[in-house]
């Protein structure tokens, strides 16, 4: 069984797969690392977003073996033990979720879109986030935490 | 799901790998839609030969009056690219419509295509552009035309468990030439194409050199309006000439009854609408060559 090294949130960690695990079993059935949600395993919905080596991607159809020595970034490695990610704060303050299923693959796809443009408009947070299906809350608040967040992160001097 | 994941270091390597297998191991670049196939029983090679980690396979680089993009060049990294915007703008605007960010963070254009399939956006805009693939095998490697590589919906006449494509080129348009891409969907991410259009303004002193109008999917592969583009040859692209061009194209187009994607008849009737809209754009690029459209 091939040994897969990679630094997950800032820790190597390795990890025994088989060769057709796809990353986000891994994560969550190998790892314990369940804020990474499945839903539709086909890529489509966004609930799995992840970040390999800062860029957003879906872990449902993403081999785990492509991970290997790369960084990966999951919504546990947002927060400082019980002290959030201006993202999540700014979702919690925005009344963003609302059953919060897709909430940790949204706050992934505002991470990979803040770290790359901090000062993003309106249509750019909705190309940003277009890949991530929510069936509640009709996005309009989610977009303005991502407003909101990047507001925060710009008084606090850039992203983290 | 797979037997073993491979990382080839050198294209030989790979195609060595193949060749160990029998017919059993396959290229794999992206996966967004190998991983997707393989779990529903539809690849048969159980070994999978990952290219993405070769050396010299990520360019995308202008030489000799070609542009050249390597077969790990994501959809991302073509829709962002100054080059590819400036020299084949058709192709960036067909990426940047690819399935969602993570989609186009991890899938490969050379993937795009070797998917076959007669929607693919990026195909589409390469046929366009007139691109040529290198195919590598144990035969050496050769440059074939775009068009050669369809066998059907969804299969390639490269065989992935024996050899693979390297690269892709296209002649560079120049900023006297110009290009645009549009598309028809429901929604405007994660949705394959009711329609899709590339085409591609070649000049010489205000009027038309050469042409190129592809669309997808109205064939089982990427459709080249040929006669609609000759309808511009020599001519100024006005609204006359690219109603006309239109007109054409959209006789020319068989697209078929889709539950998906609606009647023979609206299809038909929108490629009229879609090609104009592309050539339209192309040509306003054109007139405003000495300002902001200018390979912004």
């Amino acid at each position: 069984m091939p040994t897969l090294n990679m630094v997950l949130n800032g820790k190597e960690v390795s990890v025994d797969v088989e060769p057709g695990d796809l990353l986000v079993h891994v994560l969550r059935d190998k790892l314990g690392q369940i804020g990474t949600k499945l839903s539709c395993g086909e890529g489509e919905c966004g609930a799995c977003t992840v970040l390999v080596d800062g860029l957003a991607m879906t872990s449902c159809i993403y081999p785990a073996l492509k991970a290997q020595g790369r960084r990966v970034t999951t919504i546990e490695g947002l927060s400082e033990g019980r002290a959030l990610h201006p993202i999540q704060q700014a979702f919690v303050d925005a009344t963003a979720p609302q059953c919060g299923y897709c909430i940790p693959g949204m706050v992934m796809s505002a991470k990979a879109l803040l770290d790359h443009n901090p000062h993003p408009s309106e249509e750019e947070i909705k190309e940003g986030l277009s890949g991530n299906i929510c069936r509640c809350t009709g996005y309009y608040q989610i977009v303005e935490a991502v407003k909101l967040a990047a507001e925060r992160m710009a008084g606090e001097g850039g992203t983290q | 799901m797979w037997d073993d994941y491979l990382f080839p270091q050198s294209v030989d390597e790979a195609l060595q790998m193949l060749d160990a297998h029998g017919g059993q191991a396959r290229i794999i670049a992206g996966g967004t839609d190998l991983a997707l196939q393989s779990q529903r029983g539809r690849v048969e090679a159980m070994v999978m030969v990952d290219i993405t980690r070769i050396p010299g396979l990520d360019q995308i680089e202008e030489r000799e009056g070609y542009v050249y993009i390597g077969a790990q060049a994501t959809h991302a990294r073509v829709a962002t690219s100054p080059l590819v915007r400036a020299r084949g703008r058709v192709l960036a605007e067909a990426c940047a419509s690819v399935g969602g960010p993570q989609i186009r963070n991890v899938g490969t254009l050379v993937g795009n295509v070797m998917n076959a399939l007669p929607a693919a956006d990026g195909a589409i805009a390469l046929t366009a552009l007139d691109a040529e693939a290198e195919v590598a095998d144990h035969e050496g490697r050769r440059w074939i035309p775009l068009g050669q590589l369809y066998a059907g919906v969804g299969r390639s006449t490269v065989d992935s468990t024996r050899a693979l494509v390297t690269r892709l080129r296209f002649p560079a348009l120049t900023s006297n030439d110009s290009s645009a891409f549009e598309r028809l969907a429901k929604r405007k991410a994660l949705i394959l194409p009711i329609l899709n259009t590339g085409v591609t303004l070649r000049m010489d002193n205000g009027s038309v050199r050469e042409a190129r109008i592809a669309i997808g999917p109205v064939a089982t592969t990427p459709f080249v309006a040929a006669e609609a583009a000759q309808s511009l040859v020599g001519r100024a692209p006005d609204a006359r000439t690219i109603a006309e061009a239109a007109r054409l194209a959209s006789q020319a187009a068989q697209p078929r009854y889709s539950l998906l994607r609606g009647t023979a008849e609206y299809r038909k009737a929108m490629v009229e609408v879609l090609v104009r809209r592309a050539l339209s754009r192309a040509a306003a690029q054109i007139s405003g060559a000495e300002g902001e459209h200018a390979n912004s």
